[in-house]
């Protein structure tokens, strides 16, 4: 399976090296990673993120659905347009899959699910949805450009259309709006403000080379993976799978327990879980030394016990490596690291390294 | 394209290998295995004087996205090796084939050489991947 987004030719034109990623063919840098990491936390970069999935729920019964599908609660978007972050969880509280969903308003609601769990997320949706009055549209005729930094959004308005602009001017943080079959979400993935823009595929190509000509760099799959990282920000199937719950995962904030009769999937479970108290930390770690911290690497806390890191890199704004870990909770602030049979120092921080382009702690 | 000098020598797994002439050779990894692994930082560098078969795994360089091992292409001694990585691992990236080198080996067994592939064998080797 080699899938290719709209995109694909922008791709090679502009350099990109490609590789699979989820049965996709993506760029992974058009040269350097780490410039592009910069380039985002300093100025502007666009990722293609046409892969992912874009699903229209709409109908009378979507409220009530997405109640009962999501661990997080819709009813707290009020507003038309507001986005929210949740989990989508299976009968044993472990995690399908985490998703963005915006309300665009009472029976229309858009979600973006993740490119590599589509089918199996789709079957989900689709498998709960019996008994609901909901319409379930896979929006594969959607590209989907995300650009990020903190000149973002000042160059991406120069290469939108005029009444996408007008728009978006205004358009509040973690908000998005339509505009005809335009899309404009103010969201991301690198810890950065921008624009997350979905729009009709046969667009994509000229918005992609009006963005360039505004300045804004196209980036790789490798620099979105250390931006997410260096943002604290989880990634589906490894910081959380469908054995893992959320409560152990750093994301016990995105699982509403008001009201308490809203019975949510995997609500039974994820109740015992929280009555029986949760034993680990969600935690971040920075290497003191040298070396690179990747997943699965085994945490060692001296008289505590045993942890493990879920992700792990090198952070080009801190220049160290960085990881997310799940540790044993009496674990203070400092850990060590096996990395090929050997012990190495690292701290104990909060699970979040970068925020508004510097060093979080 | 990536570059492939006439001059040296290398090995199935993207080590290049040059003959100083004096019983010792220069090791490093391939303009192809720095594109292949991209942005390069971290190396660990083994100590001198450490004795190793060839494909023994002797460095490790990990890039951002991988970590990966680098082997012996000959037997011998670690004699020298390239502290300068050290600080700057993504040396390997901007010169491969010169700051970039990894480790200096004094040969054990000088017909090993023979074994290595040349620039045009390495070419055709890197064409498959």
């Amino acid at each position: 399976m080699s899938n290719k987004t709209v995109l694909y030719d922008k791709h090679i034109e502009y350099g990109g090296k490609i590789v699979d990623f989820a049965g996709w063919q993506m760029p992974v840098n058009y040269g350097s990673q780490i410039d592009e990491h910069h380039q985002v936390r300093q100025d502007a970069g666009m990722f293609d993120v046409s892969h992912m999935t874009v699903i229209d729920l709409t109908g009378e019964g979507v409220k009530p659905f997405l109640q009962v599908l999501l661990a997080n609660d819709v009813v707290r978007l009020k507003q038309p347009g507001k986005a929210l972050y949740s989990c989508m969880l299976n009968h044993d509280g472990g995690v399908i899959d985490d998703l963005i969903v915006y309300f665009m308003h009472d029976d229309w609601y858009r979600m973006v699910v993740n490119a590599a769990t589509r089918d199996k997320d789709l079957a989900w949706i689709d498998e709960q949805s019996a008994g609901y009055d909901v319409e379930i549209n896979e929006r594969s005729d959607l590209a989907m450009i995300a650009v990020q930094g903190p000149h973002a959004r000042e160059k991406a308005i120069e290469a939108l259309p005029v009444d996408v602009v007008e728009a978006v001017s205004g358009l509040e943080r973690f908000f998005g709006c339509a505009c005809g079959e335009w899309f404009v979400g103010r969201t991301g993935y690198t810890g950065e403000d921008g624009f997350e823009i979905m729009l009709p595929d046969t667009e994509a190509p000229a918005l992609w080379d009006g963005l360039a000509e505004a300045g804004v760099k196209p980036c790789g799959l490798g620099a979105r993976d250390t931006l997410r990282l260096e943002a604290g920000m989880n990634l589906y199937g490894a910081d959380m799978t469908e054995s893992t719950s959320p409560l152990i995962s750093g994301l016990g904030w995105t699982v509403a327990w008001e009201p308490e009769d809203r019975e949510f999937i995997g609500r039974t479970i994820l109740q015992e879980q929280r009555d029986q108290g949760v034993v680990s930390k969600w935690v971040g770690l920075i290497l003191e030394g040298k070396g690179i911290l990747r997943g699965h690497q085994k945490v060692v806390v001296e008289g505590v016990g045993e942890g493990e890191t879920t992700s792990g890199t090198f952070s080009p704004t801190l220049k160290r490596s960085i990881a997310l870990a799940r540790v044993p909770k009496e674990t203070g602030d400092k850990c060590q690291v096996e990395i090929r049979g050997k012990l190495l120092n690292a701290f104990v921080v909060k699970p979040v390294f970068v925020r508004d382009g510097k060093a979080a702690s | 394209m990536s570059e492939i000098p006439s001059e040296l020598k290398y090995t199935k797994s993207h080590e290049w290998v040059r003959d100083e002439g004096d019983g010792t050779v220069t090791v490093g990894i391939t303009d192809h295995a720095q594109e292949l692994l991209g942005d390069l930082v971290f190396v660990e560098l083994p100590e001198t004087g450490t004795e190793m078969s060839a494909e023994d795994a002797v460095c490790v360089v990990e890039s951002v996205k991988a970590a990966s091992d680098v082997y012996m292409p000959v037997s011998g001694e670690v004699v020298v090796v390239n502290e300068g990585l050290v600080d700057a691992p993504e040396t390997i990236n901007d010169s491969p084939y010169d700051d970039g080198w990894l480790i200096k080996i004094k040969l054990s067994n000088p017909d090993e050489l023979s074994g290595l592939m040349d620039a045009d064998s390495y070419d055709v080797e890197t064409a498959e991947d």
